[in-house]
């Protein structure tokens, strides 16, 4: 396994194994509301490889990224269960 | 010009957009027994595909005299209106980039001042206080509090749902092959007949009409994921007066609507183009100019584009009045990028000259024999 890598989901510390996504990292923690619907349901991802846009989660203070798509780096600050 | 309406008397009006739904509406408020066709859903023409801008303009005393009655109109109605009609009370700033932009602001200021349209000039500070997405080094705006969005098609059902209660009827998905005098024949053959018939087409109207000078003007829009608060007001450069007058070729502006939802429409593009494809080099113009206003935009993921068609005619003025071609036609139709703001109106000058009432306003700039008679400017 490559090295671990340090991100933040909802302002608490995880370590995480580097080249995963970020998608991939919340799962494995358990997250598994990434964001709210219009109507307020919650969403996580379904495709993996995305498609679905319901994935999205706010990441580094930017609203609606694709977290299937992004691999986990140090340092980076995921906010779930907003818009 | 009236027509002479008896007890009963019967209206089809051709067009479920925006424009034939309130004269519908109208129509069955003064009494008539009233038909609406459309060759496809309720709303589903320009009026789906607009932004919902309910907002006075002033390019021409005409324009500014429709605009500013039909928004009164707009203040009436949206105390009843459903949730669904999506109204926003946000307020328009035109944004002025430079000296020169804050000098068309003070006389701009001065014509909605005379109209008595309450609006307030923001120097740069109170630009960016009000939005701080806008980029820093522009000169200023005015701001025009009683403007408002709203989600036109579903104001069309809930008009078109009131005709119905009052007896009428709506047949969508039905198309009108052509019209004769008293008289509207659907393409599987059928034949409606009635008192009076309203040509409420849209940018199609020619074809139903022939002669009428409405040609289709393309526009595109973007939609954003949601983005609370990333605008408050509708926000639309000044320059698009420029750009909107425009009478060839094809041009871009800076315009964005925030929506209840969150989202933000991006606009807006002129073309004279009659195919619906997204053309992806004035998307890519009308993205870098929203980008110029507001660098932050470029950080948003947009979820949709598509296009619609303005009815253009060549003063920018609507057709609303008797047909001079065809007894018992009317026409309302060629209402531009304006056509969710004046229907109100339209219908109610349209009524008012098929009952013989007197209007609000003159009803002779928008008179269809005007295009006739008058030599055309642009
Ligand atoms: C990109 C864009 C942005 C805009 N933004 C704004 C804005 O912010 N504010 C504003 O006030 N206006 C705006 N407009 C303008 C506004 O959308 C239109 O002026 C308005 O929707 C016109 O309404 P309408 O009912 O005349 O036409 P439509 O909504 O097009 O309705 C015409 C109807 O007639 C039907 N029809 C046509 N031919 C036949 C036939 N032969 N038989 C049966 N039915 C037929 C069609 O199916 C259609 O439903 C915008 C337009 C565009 C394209
Ligand atoms: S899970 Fe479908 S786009 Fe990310």
């Amino acid at each position: 396994m490559s090295e671990q890598v340090q991100i933040r989901v909802n302002g608490v510390a995880m370590t995480v194994p580097g080249g995963i996504t970020i998608a991939a990292a919340l799962l494995n923690a358990e997250v598994n509301g990434f964001r709210r619907s219009v109507s307020g349901e919650m969403r996580g991802p379904l495709c993996g490889m995305g498609v679905c846009y319901e994935c999205r989660a706010t990441v580094n203070g930017r609203a609606h990224r694709k977290t299937c798509q992004i691999v986990v780096r140090d340092g980076l600050e995921v906010t779930t269960d907003e818009l | 010009m009236s027509t002479d309406i008896s007890a009963g008397a019967s209206a089809i009006v051709i067009g479920a957009g925006i424009v034939g739904a309130a004269c519908a509406l109208e129509l069955a408020d003064a009494g008539f027994a009233v038909t609406v066709v459309d060759a496809g859903p309720v709303g589903g023409g320009a009026t789906a595909a607009g932004m919902g801008h309910v907002v006075v303009m002033d390019d021409s005393p005409a324009q500014l005299a429709l605009t500013r009655y039909s928004q009164q109109l707009w203040t009436q109605l949206q105390t009843v209106l459903p949730p669904q009609a999506e109204i926003m009370r946000c307020g328009t700033i035109w944004v002025a980039a430079d000296a020169e932009e804050m000098a068309e602001v003070e006389r701009k200021r001065h014509r909605y001042l005379e109209e008595q349209i309450p609006c307030d000039v923001l120097d740069a500070g109170r630009l960016y206080q009000l939005e701080p997405n806008l980029r820093p080094g522009l000169a200023g705006g005015l701001l025009i509090q009683q403007d408002s969005v709203v989600y036109p098609p579903t104001i069309a059902a809930w008009m078109l749902d009131r005709v119905t209660e009052k007896g009428g009827t709506v047949r969508t998905h039905t198309q009108v092959d052509r019209v004769e005098p008293h008289c509207v024949i659907l393409s599987n053959g059928d034949r409606l007949a009635g008192d009076v018939i309203v040509n409420a087409a849209g940018a199609v109207a020619p074809r139903l009409t022939p002669g009428l000078h409405i040609k289709q003007r393309k526009g595109h829009l973007i939609i954003t994921d949601r983005y609370p608060n990333f605008v408050r007001h509708q926000l639309v450069e000044l320059g698009y007066l420029k750009s909107a007058h425009q009478s060839d070729g094809d041009s871009v502006a800076f315009n964005v609507q925030p929506r209840p939802s969150g989202q933000l429409l991006i606009g807006s593009s002129r073309q004279y183009d009659e195919s619906r494809a997204v053309d992806h080099v004035i998307v890519a113009k009308m993205v870098a100019r929203a980008i110029e206003y507001m660098p932050a935009i470029a950080e948003l993921s947009a979820t949709r584009v598509w296009t619609g068609f303005r009815a253009a005619t060549p003063d920018k003025l609507p057709l609303i009045g008797p047909s001079p071609a065809n007894d018992g036609l009317w026409l309302a139709a060629g209402h531009e990028g304006l056509g969710i703001t004046t229907s109100l109106a339209t219908a109610r000058l349209l009524v008012d000259q098929i009952m013989g009432r007197t209007s609000a306003i003159p009803v002779a700039p928008y008179l269809p024999s005007r295009a006739a008679s008058e030599a055309m400017h642009v």
